[in-house]
């Protein structure tokens, strides 16, 4: 609790369970099927009296992924009041239903209002307006918000719905005043409907309403930015009711623009939408011509589209491939699209093995298993690679997926009668092992990847996915029954909070082995931070490869052998660790400052960056990074190592590296036509001041002291004790200057989900290293801008990429948290430098990660003899002086400095 | 003097322990329930603990007086029952009103005087506004969960009586507590808002106290904590915390969510341990403070006392422990995204 605890103005909801709107939430679905004036089915169940299904419409919504539901009674042949009062109250009783917060949706506030007697979560009132006044308006929004509620409010006034951009943003504006200034309605939440109105009506006045409403969602995020914006978008189709093919796509197209434009939640059916990247081309460009109108002077879009809603029909896509394979039985065919991640035809095959075989399991422990066993065999024989047996899971996934029901089915059929005999079957079926990146650490593709290669082998694979705090790793372990945990992280932080979770495993007495995995995590680290403080065993597992001996090792009757093995493993890289640690020799802190780097400064002058301040660079266009992407980070985060291209034309797995290539390449292609992922980066310089030998002032509108860390390992003679702050020029001789940058890449987690959804670990993967890699590939074209234009010191360089890989340029960009400035909490400053998450567009954790992933940081040193380093292990001295400098305690600075120390 | 926000910057305030189990304590009988004013009163009183603030006053304010001297800074008033709804048990919701003026005035009492002693420590009193033995999110009747044995308006009639007579009688704060079920409590926090709206002069401070009932960490209604964090926001809390059902022990990992997503003060009041066979609570003062001291020492905390089972001496212990920490930091509230 030492760190510094932000609580952003995001707008918040809940049902049972908490909904954040975040700026990374991209949308938030409302179900729209709970409404008796959009759903016939719905209000024939309600008119019926018949609640129970029509509670099933609202489960039916959750389950499609509807993350707000909106109700709506607003019926002439129903009281409304008791309509929405008995539904809520019928819903409460639905733990599945009820987890999701409520939109109370009504043009009369009278039911709006029973529907806020009804529900304990913080719900959405949907909507009022100052249609009938101001009066009137704030009366209902006085009431609002004593029950708790966000409130859409509608861009409606005395003269009617706003139609137009400026009208929208002109009633917005004013009502935003009122909530604001007399009501004391908190910004973030209010909801602003500017309105989707009908196009493609044949009335020319209607094309632009879409372009109206898109444009007017920018305009209300700009001058309004915590509010958010919502609208009803299947309104925007209704010429083409009935036609739901052209529908769907019209509203995947429509929420593309929209979404960009900063539209935040929109009612919508939750089980009809496209994908955009997946509508057909033809229609695409069709949707977009009437939903941007252009080309629609004289409804000449409008009529294209509608000639093409005529004439849809379901089309094939024709590939030719080998299909020879296609001849054997139904055994061979499964291994063959088991091993070769085929997907085309597994639906079929399973479906026919499903009926050769006496149970469904059979299938799945037969032929299935067999076709894994291959797989697995030649993975372990280095004859597969990853990236291929992600490609298997995800066939047999699918193949499970179809299989699934009938086991379900049959076991509970077996359940009955084993009950009818007085048998309660004790169930167990495969070990389940619980998976978490730990709390305030966002990385998770080595943990994807385990959970792939676990999961190919049989294991029950439950992700808790990242950010996890201990409580919940372990009550969730309870829960599941879980057989081991497996922690993975990324940066430094999450080392100690490995840590906690090991001993808050101890504290609830847990008796399952914990693993520990992730870039940082080391073997020593494991041996000397973690082993002991829990004692039912602790494995560190170095790649997912391991990952499978080691589980099995765990699960087998050898696990008390092994665990002991490793203890004693352990424990002697402890004592080494220990002995090792007497012998390095560490300097006084005063004699490292004495011997700082020696740069001859009375010859040097500081060259003068083009601008102080900063500049921000947003949606860089990607094309532009292409050249700075270097591949090699790609092919490690795959577990293939080694040099590219030369990894290519590697004699063992050169084919599948370059198949892997070939993927990605076309994957990069797709990223870049269709836009899947935003660059955006920030660079800035400022004059700076030396006022001690490791202290360096930032002279910005706000200005930043930075501290250093120094070198204590004692050196050979000749050799300095390198701080960063040794680049930057002596006070004496004048000031100096230095820089600060960010890149971030956004866009990626739509992508995930998706693939997520599809079962598609290959491409998950694929793209979480792509988004990596583009980010890293920003930093070094936004460094290389940075020598060569911005600050310009080095105008005449001419390098290579291979010679920019290789660091050959002038000057550095070292990243707080890295070797050379080790102290995760600079970058907090780096960041206020920047101008925080509103230009870098990152967000920082609390362990100081930061948020998207895909994000790179770091400081601009331009002195000819700057270069990087590592600060190694520092005495108290050091840290006592820093935590001084820092106004720390020292504990806190301990913390965070936690590696360096001991 | 001092204000309640002062003392909160300063230090991690102490409130008090359980009224019930100190009533049980003194082995009262129905006469004492029953006064000279309800001698002859139709029903049974005994256990109906509120009226002793009319009946035996001289209780009531020993006990306050107990918990003062143990180093408490924030009493609670003995109303915790003392609504219409939950009065008609007795058939006594006709005195509702004036169980809560004269519960007020006991608590004051108790408080003033403490105050005048010791004026650097000054002293507040809290109006308890207890959960009710009726639900709103919850049917009574299992084959029939549409059905609600209490309404809306039912309740915050209720609530609006209890917290004009609460106020009446001098507290400092309203104190919506043991909330198990959100929706009750959104209906004594619309009550205060639109008690405040209609009566400027008379705002005071909420502090809000829910229950979480079991390891789901779940409110008996359903909700997670941030789930019902979320729901009472609109209250504009002094104070956010969780009270009775658990122990320290089993209450610590809410406890620590709770201080870090909550954006005002945070209050923790947990039972003393859980019940033994015996439905009674044996978990020693010591025991209780040792526990607590770590919260404080991990900066859980701004405000905490005991539920259920805790008595003067717990309190006495919990103040001793937590007195060596600072109390919480209230997170820094961005006005941007």
């Amino acid at each position: 609790m030492t760190e510094e605890n932000i609580i952003k103005p995001f707008l918040r909801l809940s049902g049972l369970e908490p909904l954040v709107v975040r700026p990374e939430t991209l949308f938030v679905n409302i179900g729209e099927r709970t409404n008796v004036t959009g759903s016939k089915k719905f209000a024939r169940l309600i008119r019926g009296g018949l609640y129970e299904e029509a509670l099933s419409v609202a489960r039916q919504q959750v389950e499609n992924g509807a993350q707000v539901l909106d109700v709506n009674m607003d019926d002439a042949l129903l009281d409304g009041v008791a309509a929405m009062t008995k539904f809520l109250n019928l819903l409460q009783a639905e733990p599945d239903i009820a987890k999701i917060p409520v939109m109370l949706d009504s043009s009369k506030f009278e039911i709006i209002e029973a529907g806020l007697k009804c529900v304990q979560g913080k719900c959405i009132v949907n909507s009022i307006s100052m249609k009938e006044g101001e009066d009137k308006f704030l009366e209902q929004a006085r009431i609002c918000k004593n029950f708790g509620a966000a409130v859409v409010v509608m861009a409606f006034d005395e003269t009617g719905q706003a139609d137009t951009k400026q009208r929208k943003v002109d009633i917005c504006l004013r009502a935003y005043k009122l909530l604001t200034e007399k009501v004391g309605y908190n910004p973030q939440d209010i909801i602003f409907d500017p309105n989707i109105f009908a196009i493609a009506t044949g009335i020319e006045e209607h094309n632009n309403y879409a372009v109206d409403f898109i444009e007017a969602t920018k305009e209300i995020k700009q001058l309004m930015p915590l509010v958010r914006v919502s609208g009803g978008v299947s309104n925007m189709s209704f010429s083409f009711r009935g036609n739901d093919h052209v529908r769907e796509a019209m509203h995947a197209v429509f929420l593309y623009y929209a979404i960009k434009a900063g539209l935040d939640m929109g009612i919508v059916n939750a089980g009809q939408l496209a994908v955009y990247d997946e509508i057909e081309p033809q229609l695409k460009k069709l949707c977009e011509d009437v939903i941007l109108n252009i080309g629609n002077e004289n409804n000449e879009a409008t009529e294209r589209l509608i000639v093409f809603a005529e004439s849809v029909k379901a089309k094939g896509k024709e590939i030719i491939k080998d299909e020879s394979w296609r001849l054997g039985d139904v055994e061979s065919r499964l291994t063959h699209s088991l091993v070769n991640g085929i997907t085309d035809y597994i639906d079929q095959d399973t479906e026919e093995a499903r009926l050769k075989y006496p149970k469904p399991l059979d299938v799945i422990e037969g032929p299935l298993m067999d076709g894994m066993n291959v797989v697995g065999d030649l993975f372990g024989a280095g004859k597969m690679f990853l990236p291929q047996v992600v490609k298997s899971a995800r066939v047999m996934k699918k193949a499970v997926y179809i299989l699934t029901p009938y086991i379900e089915k049959e076991k509970e059929e077996r359940r009955k009668k084993l009950l009818e005999e007085g048998i309660n079957e004790d169930e167990s079926g495969a070990p389940k092992i619980l998976l978490a990146t730990v709390k305030g650490d966002v990385h998770d593709i080595g943990k994807n990847i385990v959970g792939v290669v676990l999961g190919c082998n049989g294991y029950d694979i439950v992700d808790l996915g990242v950010m996890v705090p201990s409580d919940k790793i372990i009550s969730e372990a309870k829960n599941i029954g879980a057989s081991m945990i497996g922690l993975s992280g990324l940066i430094t932080p999450s080392l100690d909070e490995m840590v906690h979770v090991a001993r808050e495993m101890k504290r609830n007495e847990m008796k399952i082995p914990l693993l520990i995995g992730g870039a940082t995590t080391s073997r020593m680290h494991t041996a000397v931070k973690i082993a002991d403080e829990y004692d039912h065993g602790v494995v560190h597992v170095l790649d997912a490869s391991r990952s499978v001996t080691v589980t099995g090792n765990l699960l087998n009757e050898q696990k008390a052998t092994f665990l002991n093995d490793i203890k004693n493993e352990y424990s002697k890289l402890k004592s080494d660790f220990a002995k090792k640690r007497t012998t390095k020799q560490l300097i006084p802190y005063e004699d490292a400052k004495r011997n700082a780097v020696d740069i001859k400064w009375n010859e040097f002058t500081p060259v003068t960056p083009t601008f102080t301040g900063i500049k921000i660079f947003d949606d860089f266009p990607l094309e532009e990074l292409l050249p700075f992407l270097d591949w090699q980070p790609f092919f490690i985060a795959w577990e293939m190592h080694g040099k590219f291209p030369a990894i290519l034309s590697d004699e063992i797995i050169g084919k599948e590296a370059t198949k892997l290539y070939n993927d990605a390449q076309e994957m990069l292609k797709t990223i870049i036509k269709e836009k899947w992922l935003t660059a955006h980066g920030v660079a800035g310089f400022w004059e700076v001041e030396k006022t001690a030998p490791d202290t360096v002032v930032v002279k910005s509108e706000n200005v930043q002291e930075l501290q250093f860390l120094r070198q204590q390992l004692k050196k050979a003679a000749g050799q300095p004790n390198f701080s960063l702050s040794d680049f930057i020029r002596p006070n004496e001789y004048g000031s100096d200057f230095m820089g600060a940058f960010s890149v971030t890449i956004h866009g990626l987690d739509k992508h995930i989900k998706r693939m997520i959804d599809d079962h598609d670990d290959y491409g998950k993967i694929t793209l979480q290293a792509l988004g990596d890699r583009f980010a890293e590939a920003f930093a070094e074209c936004l460094h290389k801008k940075t020598r060569t234009e911005l600050w310009g010191y080095a105008k005449n360089e001419n390098l290579t990429n291979e010679e920019l890989i290789r660091e050959e340029y002038k000057g550095i960009r070292p990243a707080p948290g890295y070797p050379a400035c080790p102290d995760h909490t600079e970058k907090r400053k780096l960041f206020k430098l920047l101008g925080g998450q509103a230009t870098t567009k990152i967000e920082l954790t609390e362990s100081l990660a930061m948020y998207p992933p895909s994000s790179v940081c770091g400081w601009y040193f331009a002195n000819p003899e700057s270069k990087y380093f590592g600060v190694g292990k520092i005495e108290n001295d050091q840290l006592e002086d820093y935590a001084k400098r820092k106004g720390m305690s020292v504990e806190e600075a301990h913390k965070w400095l936690r590696p360096l120390i001991e | 003097m001092k204000t309640l926000q002062d003392c909160l910057q300063e230090r991690i305030l102490i409130i008090d322990g359980a009224m019930g189990t100190m009533i049980q304590k003194r082995q009262l009988s129905e006469q004492d329930f029953r006064g000279e004013r309800f001698k002859d009163f139709h029903k049974d009183l005994k256990g109906n603990n509120d009226l002793l603030s009319i009946t035996r006053p001289d209780v009531i304010e020993d006990i306050h007086k107990q918990y003062l001297d143990a180093g408490a800074d924030i009493i609670e008033t003995n109303t915790f029952s003392s609504t219409t709804i939950a009065q008609a048990d007795y058939d006594l919701q006709s005195i509702a009103y004036e169980l809560n003026v004269a519960s007020a005035k006991c608590a004051r009492k108790a408080a003033d005087t403490a105050t005048a002693e010791n004026p650097g420590k000054p002293r507040f009193v809290a109006g308890a506004i207890g959960p009710l033995n009726k639900t709103l999110s919850l049917s009574p009747d299992v084959n029939n969960p549409g059905y609600r044995a209490v309404t809306f308006d039912e309740v915050t009639t209720a609530y609006t009586e209890q917290i004009a007579g609460l106020i009446e009688g001098g507290v400092d704060i309203l104190l919506i507590e043991t909330i198990f079920d959100t929706l009750n409590a959104k209906a004594a926090i619309y009550s205060a808002k639109t008690f405040f709206d209609k009566h400027p002069g008379k705002v005071k401070p909420i502090m809000i106290s829910g229950t979480i009932t079991d390891a789901s960490g779940r409110t008996l209604s359903g909700q997670t904590l941030e789930a019902f964090y979320i729901s009472i926001m609109h209250s504009e809390p002094l104070s956010v915390g969780l009270n009775c059902a658990l122990g320290a022990e089993q209450m610590r990992p809410h406890i620590e969510e709770l201080s870090k997503i909550a954006g005002c003060y945070t209050s923790a009041y947990p039972n003393a341990g859980l019940p033994n066979a015996f439905g009674e609570y044996d978990e020693m003062p010591e025991q209780t403070a040792h526990i607590i001291e770590e919260w404080a020492k991990e900066g859980f905390l701004n405000i905490v006392g005991g539920c259920c089972g805790t008595t003067p001496d717990h309190i006495k212990h919990i103040a001793m422990e937590v007195s060596k920490y600072k109390p919480r930091k209230i997170p820094v509230i961005a006005n941007t995204l």
